[in-house]
């Protein structure tokens, strides 16, 4: 039992909490992950990063978007109330040392596990520039944060509505092409954007360190459903993972195993909503 | 083997019980082996496809009482030796016949801490039953006495009536035990070392305890409830359990020795690393391994899809690769979820299978369509990812290999597509290399096995290993057996 000691809701679909768990916060490194599940009878078990950690608290954030049914119930949640477990640190940690200079995209909620990154990174000494992304400026998340980390900035979204009016890819490229070049880039985002983001440093030959988001349920190795192909073979997200070299990730297959529940999933999601909707109207008539 | 009706079985037990009971001389040899092999009582096959529940439905007392008299109380009682922990197998099968349940499962209670599970889910035509002199005589190993049945029913029976009698532990030592994972051979180690006093805390990676008997064996073969209740003898007893908590990963083994001071530590980690085949394919969109498929429907409840929010794929053709017990979990399961067709596909002949004769027969019966003498070689998908079918190859048995099996030899140009939309791997496991990899010093096999000497000890001091982490995958009575092999060690070790 894991009791929410706090909960902010950072943007229209994406909340932070943090949640009591000394034993990882004790030993958790950037890039790792839990999973959670809400009822250990019948719920489902989600991965989350680690956002960040407070060992003397014995806190772990996560940081999260609603998408599905699981990720909603987690965000109905208040301060005091109970997650009934929460298994981590899993996963490798990321690899941090002194590169020389770093480049970080974030795209989206990637922001949340690449902040942990970005802050190992520039405490190893590199040269730190971050380029976040968002469809608009309401789901730009840790603005904050990555600036007082960053040693330059970038930020872009889709519609214009804050910073420049493109994609990541578009200033990854320029960041790229400067002389000397990065070396290395971290990309975590939505897949199709790891993909395209390991498509723009590719040409470039700069390192590309990727963060996959696969659908898991021990996260231990044990069941094989988070497995993706890497360089031909295959690797475990949960144990081998969940960072790998973006130029060597089959991305199409990755996103097509992300599907296989679809049809599924929007069923339950509906029904979950449905479900809020009418627990709403409740409240209201009370 | 045809189904019959429970009502018809449990009657003609009667009948033939009652004609034996009004004798007045104790029976012979002769007569015992004329007593009808007594067939288990098991849910219709027709019914059964649809449900969870439990097939095998266990003997009645009579039933329980004629089977034990079939056995002939052989003086060298080669049944023991069969037995990986040595249970006293004429010892109960007299009490047993005798009608003396209580003291049946008193005497299996000496070697044998799980018979409710054991009795289920043994192979026991190769372990006790393969050497029964009666199976010898009627030369047919099916018909040998059902030893474990009876041990099924004789346990069920204490639990039922609520007889089991709590261990005596004895006074508290002081000492502490780490016990990691939660399967049958820490479930061992836990009971054995905490009736002598020591300090045990269980460490499980997931959120139920049980390993495989939760998490791999389908509830219509082993109810959930069984291994709940052993779980919960041992909180009673004073075991600690902590679930959520992986060792390695939540805190190193050598932590838990030196910064949280316990005394000594078991693995019990099992063998819980799939293996997948290496063919093109196999990351399609409905591949499964069968850890995945039974892990998702059992540990998750997915088969319960109006209550579970865990998902499983829904197929209309399923292929099942591999001719184990656990091939035979995720086909039966796949025929319950709703498959309209499962086929199983194996290399050899039913011969050679490894499942059990019991879970062959019962997949049968269930419509399960057996391929045998194939395998697969390619898994075709389309423009979305998804499996559309398994290209096998066929083969037929060559020279016998190493272990004594007719190797099957592929035959050239034999190839044929079987049309699919769901292929479950289920070709075996390897060990988790997880607490070796965050060990330094922890001595593993090339395969991954941890490397233990004759009283269960680790290349470490007070480190302890035993059932598939050190064996490959196994049976429940061997990571039992071993489970008390450590736990001697680990307490002779304490009381240094
Ligand atoms: C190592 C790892 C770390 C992660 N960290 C974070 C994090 O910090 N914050 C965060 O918001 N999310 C994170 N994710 C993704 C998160 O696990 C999923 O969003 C979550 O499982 C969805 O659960 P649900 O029940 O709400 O939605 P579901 O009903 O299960 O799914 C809703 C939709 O999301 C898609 N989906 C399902 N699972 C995933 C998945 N694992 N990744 C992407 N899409 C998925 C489905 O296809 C479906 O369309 C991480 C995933 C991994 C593997
Ligand atoms: C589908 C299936 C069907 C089977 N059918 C039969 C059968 O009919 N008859 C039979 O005799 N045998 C059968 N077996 C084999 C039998 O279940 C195993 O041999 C037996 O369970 C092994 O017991 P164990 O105690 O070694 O480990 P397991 O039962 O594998 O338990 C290991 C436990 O350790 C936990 N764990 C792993 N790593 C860590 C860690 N780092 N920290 C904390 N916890 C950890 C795991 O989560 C798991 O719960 C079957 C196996 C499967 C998969
Ligand atoms: S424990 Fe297994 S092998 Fe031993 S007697 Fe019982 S059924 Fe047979
Ligand atoms: S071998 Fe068979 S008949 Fe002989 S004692 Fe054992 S169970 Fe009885
Ligand atoms: S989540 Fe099961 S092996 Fe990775």
């Amino acid at each position: 039992m894991n009791k929410v000691l706090a909960r902010e809701q950072l943007s229209a679909d994406v909340v932070m909490m943090r949640v009591e768990a000394p034993l990882i916060a004790r030993e958790r490194r950037p890039g790792q992950f839990i999973i959670l599940q809400l009822n250990n009878e019948f719920g489902e078990r989600i991965p989350l990063t680690i956002a960040d950690a407070d060992p003397v608290e014995g806190s772990i954030t996560l940081i999260f978007q609603t998408v599905g049914l699981t990720t909603h119930k987690l965000a109905d949640k208040r301060v005091g109330e109970f997650i009934e477990s929460v298994l981590g640190p899993l996963g490798q940690p990321t690899h941090i040392e002194k590169f020389g200079t770093v480049v970080c995209v974030g795209g989206g909620i990637g922001v949340a596990p690449l902040h942990p990154i970005a802050k190992g990174m520039k405490e190893a000494g590199n040269k730190l520039i971050v380029i976040m992304g968002a469809r608009t400026k309401e789901l730009l998340v840790l603005e904050d944060q990555m600036r007082n980390l960053a040693d330059e900035l970038i930020i872009c979204t889709d519609d214009g509505s804050v910073g420049r009016k493109c994609l990541v890819t578009e200033p990854l490229k320029e960041v790229c092409g400067r002389r000397p070049k990065p070396d290395l880039a971290v990309a975590i985002g939505p897949p199709i954007m790891m993909k395209f983001c390991a498509e723009a440093t590719r040409p470039f030959a700069v390192p590309t360190v990727v963060s996959l988001n696969t659908i898991m349920i021990d996260g231990t190795g044990m069941c094989g459903g988070c497995r993706v192909t890497v360089g031909g073979h295959t690797k475990f997200v949960c144990v081998d993972g969940p960072e790998f070299d973006g130029h060597q990730v089959d991305f199409d297959n990755m996103m097509k195993r992300l599907r296989a529940y679809k049809p599924h999933e929007d069923k339950a999601h509906h029904q979950c909503h449905l479900e809020s909707e009418i627990e709403l109207k409740e409240k209201k008539q009370l | 083997m045809s189904h019959s009706s429970p009502d018809i079985l449990m009657d003609a037990a009667r009948r033939d019980l009652d004609a034996v009971i009004k004798r007045d001389k104790p029976l012979t040899p002769k007569e015992r082996l004329a007593i009808p092999c007594q067939e288990m009582p098991a849910q219709d096959p027709a019914v059964r496809r649809g449900n969870m529940q439990e097939v095998a439905l266990g003997y009645s007392p009579e039933q329980a009482r004629l089977e034990s008299m079939r056995c002939l109380q052989c003086k060298n009682a080669p049944c023991v030796a069969g037995c990986p922990v040595g249970i006293d197998i004429p010892g109960f099968l007299k009490a047993a016949a005798e009608g003396d349940f209580q003291s049946a499962i008193e005497v299996i209670k000496r070697n044998s801490l799980l018979p409710a599970v054991c009795g289920r889910v043994c192979p026991q035509e190769v372990q006790c039953q393969e050497h029964c002199t009666v199976g010898k005589a009627l030369k047919d190993v099916n018909r040998a006495v059902s030893i474990g049945r009876v041990e099924r029913f004789v346990a069920d029976l204490e639990r039922e009536r609520g007889a089991a009698q709590a261990p005596v532990i004895h006074p508290e030592t002081g000492k502490k035990v780490a016990v990691i994972g939660s399967g049958p051979a820490s479930i061992t180690v836990a009971a054995d070392v905490r009736r002598e006093g020591h300090k045990v805390v269980i460490f499980e990676a997931f959120h139920k305890p049980g390993g495989v008997m939760v998490y791999g064996i389908p509830e219509f073969r082993l109810p959930k409830r069984i291994v709940q209740e052993e779980i919960d003898a041992l909180t009673a007893m004073g075991v600690e359990l902590h679930t959520n908590f992986v060792v390695g990963r939540t805190r190193r083994l050598k932590d838990l020795m030196e910064k949280d001071g316990f005394d000594a530590v078991f693995i019990g980690t099992g063998a819980g690393l799939p293996k997948f085949m290496g063919i093109e394919g196999e990351n399609l969109v409905g591949v499964f391994s069968a850890n995945e498929y039974l892990t998702r429907s059992n540990l998750m409840r997915a088969y319960d899809a109006a209550r579970a929010d865990t998902p499983i794929y829904r197929s209309r053709k399923v292929a099942v690769l591999g001719g184990g017990n656990v091939a035979m979990d995720a086909a039966r399961t796949a025929v319950r979820l709703g498959a309209a067709e499962v086929y199983l596909v194996y290399r050899r002949t039913e011969v050679e299978m490894p499942a059990r004769v019991e879970e062959i027969a019962h997949a049968k019966e269930e419509g399960v369509i057996f391929h045998y003498l194939e395998n697969a070689r390619r898994i075709c998908g389309d423009d979305q990812g998804c499996v559309t079918s398994l290209e096998c190859v066929r083969y037929e048995l060559g020279e016998p290999d190493a272990s004594g099996r007719r190797r099957p030899v592929e035959i050239k140009g034999s190839e044929f597509m079987m049309e699919v939309d769901t292929v479950i791997v289920a070709i075996g496991n390897d060990s988790n290399p997880l607490i070796p990899r965050t060990t330094d010093g922890l001595k593993i096999t090339k395969w991954g096995n941890i490397i233990v000497d004759e009283t269960g000890k680790t290349s470490l001091d007070r480190v302890f290993a035993g059932g598939d982490i050190v064996l490959g995958a196994a049976t429940v009575i061997l990571a039992m057996g071993e489970g008390r092999r450590a736990a001697a060690s680990i307490n002779a070790k304490l009381r240094e």
